[in-house]
């Protein structure tokens, strides 16, 4: 019997919750807010099926109901990938050591 | 390219978003982390491209929306004030809930683009995944918005309550269990379309009853569910990288609202059900009698504080609205040329963020290790001179071990109250956001410097 492929998502999708509950207690409190705007640029990713959706247009018509979604959907996740990355970046750089 | 090669990429994606979480666990490995997560966005958005392969004359207007969002978010990351952060984040969040419904409408709309059926036939387990996907995000995006609008003050930070409200979420939520159901059975667009407007109520409702200073927790669950939000879309779209994404952000969402409830010795419902000090603040008023209260004004604090050998500042959300991070700076700098240690202790909820405080010392470029949370330096309070109480209140309040009856009961404080002196810089002595008097304001031991507390920082610094 073959197994589904659903089954494997699935696996991955709770290995990966897994995952993510040992990497995120080992995160220093101090970056937790780092952690919020960085989860965020990252679940962005979503602009995978934005892109799939907006290109699916025929060459007579680029602008289907459908891919207008598509559209919109890559203009608000682009706005978080960048906003989320750099804001997290320029947190980032405030966190000095001590001078000694 | 192929699909499994495409597949195998996005796996990579997902490891690397992983190692960009892990960077996290000190500040000196943070920045490569997110170098890491930058790299894993850029490998799967090429990677997409690569698979769709026939780049029909949809490709350039999507590299004009990229570009355009692109730069959108680069200027707002550039230009935000970082006290503005907990509201740019409930911001961000809401449009990865509204991205992931309009990613739910397209697949509904044209299944066949994703592999997922016809229109009217769309594959059960599809369907299913992007209407629980949609569902989610929609709540994700309204609440959002309703927390962002708090935030910044353009609504009312107070909990808005009215009769029925439990039952009505509650029916609210059985009515899109049932709307999914039904999607199912008929694939019908109108129970869709229903689906969703009735899923952007229910995050409307969900976060109008909870008050400002429990807005950590509604942020870190916005967090957490924008990932489920993700994780239901990367089922439908059968993409690795999305649901790896998807949990590592559900669950990490779901850490932080489990350590800030802990925070404040809460239980995450109670938080959830809100309308915590909407009906405290009357019974606190009744039983308001006057006591006697030191008061002070900034040379006697300078004075307390140049000539004790060790001083711990507690911040709170207090310090945030005034602005006042760059001051106290400048406090400790010259309490440090007096040879004066000092140091600084955060309580988990203060602020309206997880890691608030921390984000604004580091602004006005406090060294992290001087920076402690509150199990490292609760004991310390003992053998210090002076505590600089500055925008923080419900978190000092001793009554949490003292008085059983109190609302706060069993939340953990910080213990200001062992310190030889506190100094207490508050604007009046109304209550905190729980609606309570604070024991700390009448102690012997406790100096009360009423003003604002930038401006009280800026004269303490003169007078030393």
């Amino acid at each position: 019997m073959e197994v589904d492929p659903f089954i494997f998502r699935l696996s991955i999708f709770i290995l990966s919750i897994f995952v993510g509950y040992y990497v995120v207690w080992s995160v220093t409190p101090s970056l937790h807010t780092p952690l919020m705007s960085v989860t965020n640029a990252i679940s962005s990713v979503i602009i995978v099926g934005a892109i799939i959706a907006s290109l699916s247009g025929s060459s007579d018509k680029v602008f289907d109901t459908s891919n207008i979604f598509g559209f919109v959907a890559i203009v608000l996740a682009a706005v978080n990938i960048f906003g989320g990355f750099l804001v997290t970046q320029r947190m980032l750089q405030m966190y000095k050591k001590k001078k000694k | 390219m192929s699909a499994n090669l495409s597949a195998l990429f996005y796996l990579i994606s997902g490891i690397l978003f992983i190692l960009a979480l892990r960077g996290l666990s000190s500040p000196e490995t943070s920045r490569q982390g997110n170098y890491f997560g930058i790299a894993g966005m850029g490998i799967s958005i090429i990677v997409t491209f690569f698979s769709v392969g026939s780049f029909g004359p949809g490709l350039i207007y999507v590299l004009i929306f990229l570009t355009l969002g692109g730069s959108i978010g680069a200027f707002i990351a550039f230009k935000i004030p970082m006290t503005a952060m907990p509201e740019l984040v409930a911001g961000f969040h809401s449009l990865v809930g509204l991205a992931a419904v309009f990613v739910a409408i397209s697949a509904f709309l044209k299944p066949e683009v994703f592999g997922l059926g016809i229109v009217g036939n769309i594959k059960l387990a599809s369907l299913i995944e992007m209407s629980l996907g949609a569902a989610i995000g929609a709540i994700t995006f309204s609440g959002s918005i309703i927390a962002f609008l708090k935030l910044r003050g353009i609504m009312s930070g107070s909990p808005i309550t009215f009769k029925g409200q439990h039952l009505l979420n509650l029916s609210l939520g059985i009515l899109i269990l049932f709307l999914i159901y039904y999607l199912c059975v008929s694939q019908s667009s109108s129970t869709f379309w229903t689906l969703v407007a009735v899923s952007f109520l229910v995050g409307v409702l969900l976060i109008i009853p909870i008050g400002g200073a429990d807005m950590p927790v509604v942020i870190s669950m916005l967090n957490s569910y924008s990932g489920w939000a993700a994780a239901g879309i990367g089922f439908t779209l059968e993409n690795t990288a999305l649901i790896i994404t998807g949990a590592l952000v559900g669950s990490s969402g779901a850490i932080l609202s489990y350590i800030m409830c802990k925070g404040m010795n809460r239980s995450f419902f109670n938080v959830i059900l809100g309308g915590w000090g909407a009906t405290d603040q009357v019974s606190s008023a009744q039983t308001k009698e006057k006591k006697p209260v030191k008061n002070g004004n900034a040379d006697d604090a300078a004075f307390l504080m140049k000539n004790a050998s060790s001083v711990i500042i507690v911040p709170g959300y207090g310090m945030a609205v005034a602005q006042a991070q760059h001051a106290v700076r400048e406090m400790v700098d010259s309490l440090k040329k007096n040879g004066v240690k000092v140091s600084y202790a955060i309580h988990p909820v203060a602020g309206r963020m997880p890691g608030h405080m921390n984000v604004l010392l580091a602004e006005a470029n406090v060294p992290y290790d001087e920076v402690f949370e509150l199990e490292e330096i609760n004991n310390d309070f003992a053998n210090c001179d002076v505590a600089y109480v500055i925008g923080a209140n419900d978190v000092t309040n001793p009554v949490a071990k003292s008085d059983p009856q109190s609302p706060i009961y069993g939340m953990p404080v910080l213990d200001v109250e062992k310190s030889k002196s506190v100094l207490f810089v508050k604007r009046s002595l109304s209550p905190g956001y729980a609606g309570i008097d604070n024991d700390l304001f009448y102690r012997d031991n406790t100096l009360m410097l009423f003003a604002d507390a930038k401006k009280m920082t800026e004269e303490i610094v003169k007078s030393l």
